[in-house]
Formats: structure tokens, C-alpha cells, sequence
């Protein structure tokens, strides 16, 4: 769940989760699996890949990480951008 | 988002986390939040609003628009054991209907409360016919289901 993190001047980021965590030697191979997923459309029946990102929540900076929510049904919602109009 | 904010009571009393994302900052999410979310939804957006700089995670969900440097709208239904029950991806102008998304949740959840033995045909909603699948339907389905149950 959410869990507070304090803010920097540095643009706070997130990404996939298992990437990182691979060896160093088997690199080009992750990275290689990582750009063959990119752009292509992940599939219904199949796993959600994991990520972490900063959040805004309920007036804080928080860290979300899509894993801890498992037992629990999920919405999640992309967008072009804040301000835009629709 | 405010319309999704709007309808956050209905999804939470069905059990349904809301995650938002785009490539904005957490900086930038909170003025949109404080400056104008706020104004339409009393108390402003109730869920966390997740920030994808770069776009790494919209690439990985296949949603991720480098020419515009930007997220689609994409839309995921994640079930508990974390798998993707159903996706919907609109280009920005056209925005999507929560109205759909709370009639598919309740679908998927009434599939799978019965362990795949019930099956919502076309337009189901809760309290219409649903299909239990087997032998003894095939072939039957007419019978069961007419294709004006599939409209409002």
C-alpha cells in the first residue's frame, strides 16, 4: 500500500519491477526481454507487470508498488497528461 | 479522473483499488489535484495519482505513445491474483465510461465467484440473465438469451 516518502528537488520516479533485480551478467539478456515487451500489447488472462511509482495521495508523496495489492481488485487508469481537458 | 473520482464510493464498496497514472510529476499531479480536480470532486482525487516519468511503465503496458511523449488511455481491470481481466485504449480526445467499467467489474467478479462456471453474455448487467456454460447449453442458447437483453 502507499507508503510516505519524502520529496527531493530531483523529480522522483518509479518503473517495472524484476528488471533490476537480475544479475549483472544476464543484463543484455533483460534488457533485450524488456525492449521486445515495449510497445506491444500486453495480453488479457496474463499477469500485470509489476512497477513502483511515486504518487500523489491524499496531500502526501507516496511510493506505490502494483505487487502490494494483490488479493484485491485494481482499476488502474493512464491519461495523457494533468490538464488536459477530457 | 474526476469522473472516475466521482464514481469512487461505487468502486470501492465493490472491493476495487483505483490507480492513476501518467507521465506528469507527483509535483504537478498535486496542483492539478488542488487547483482544479477539486473544484469538480469534493475533496479531490481519493485514490493515488502515480507518476510514469519517462513513460517505462505505459511502454511495458503497451500504452505508451513516444511520438507524443505521452500516455494513451488506457484502462486495466486487474483481478487479486493480479492478472488482466480486460483493458480499453482510447486516443486522448475521446474520453471513456465509467459506466462500463463498474458493468465489467461486476462481471468479471460474478465469473469469477463462481469459478468460471457462469458466463455474462452481451449488455449483461446485474440482475440480468447470466449462462452456465456445459453440455446441456449448446446449441441452446437461444432458447436462454435474446439479443434484445443485450440492449439498456
Amino acid at each position: 500500500m502507499p507508503e510516505e516518502f519524502d520529496a527531493g528537488c530531483a523529480r522522483p520516479t518509479g518503473g517495472p519491477v524484476g528488471e533490476d533485480d537480475a544479475p549483472a551478467e544476464k543484463e543484455t539478456e533483460e534488457v533485450f526481454k524488456a525492449s521486445a515487451r515495449e510497445g506491444t500489447m500486453i495480453k488479457v488472462g496474463q499477469k500485470a507487470p509489476d512497477f513502483t511509482a511515486p504518487a500523489y495521495y491524499k496531500g502526501k508523496f507516496a511510493k506505490v508498488k502494483l505487487s502490494e495489492y494483490l488479493g484485491k481488485w485494481v482499476l488502474l487508469c493512464f491519461y495523457p497528461g494533468d490538464f488536459t481537458f477530457v | 479522473m474526476s469522473a472516475v473520482a466521482d464514481r469512487y464510493p461505487e468502486l470501492q464498496k465493490l472491493g476495487v483499488e483505483v490507480l492513476s497514472m501518467s507521465v506528469d510529476s507527483v509535483f504537478v499531479h498535486k496542483m492539478w489535484n488542488d487547483h482544479e480536480l477539486s473544484k469538480m470532486v469534493e475533496g479531490g482525487i481519493p485514490y493515488p495519482m502515480l507518476s510514469d516519468g519517462g513513460g517505462n511503465v505505459g511502454k511495458i503496458y503497451g500504452i505508451y505513445d513516444e511520438e507524443g511523449g505521452v500516455e494513451t488511455r488506457g484502462r486495466f481491470i486487474i483481478d487479486p491474483d493480479g492478472v488482466v481481466q480486460g483493458f480499453e485504449v482510447l486516443t486522448p480526445p475521446v474520453g471513456r465510461n465509467v459506466n462500463e467499467t463498474l458493468r465489467q467489474v461486476q462481471a468479471f467478479q460474478l465469473v469469477r465467484e463462481s469459478k468460471g462456471g457462469k458466463a455474462t453474455p452481451s449488455g449483461w448487467k446485474p440482475g440480468k440473465t447470466v449462462l452456465e456454460p456445459g453440455p446441456d447449453l449448446v446449441g441452446k442458447v437461444w432458447e436462454v438469451w435474446k439479443t434484445d437483453m443485450a440492449r439498456d
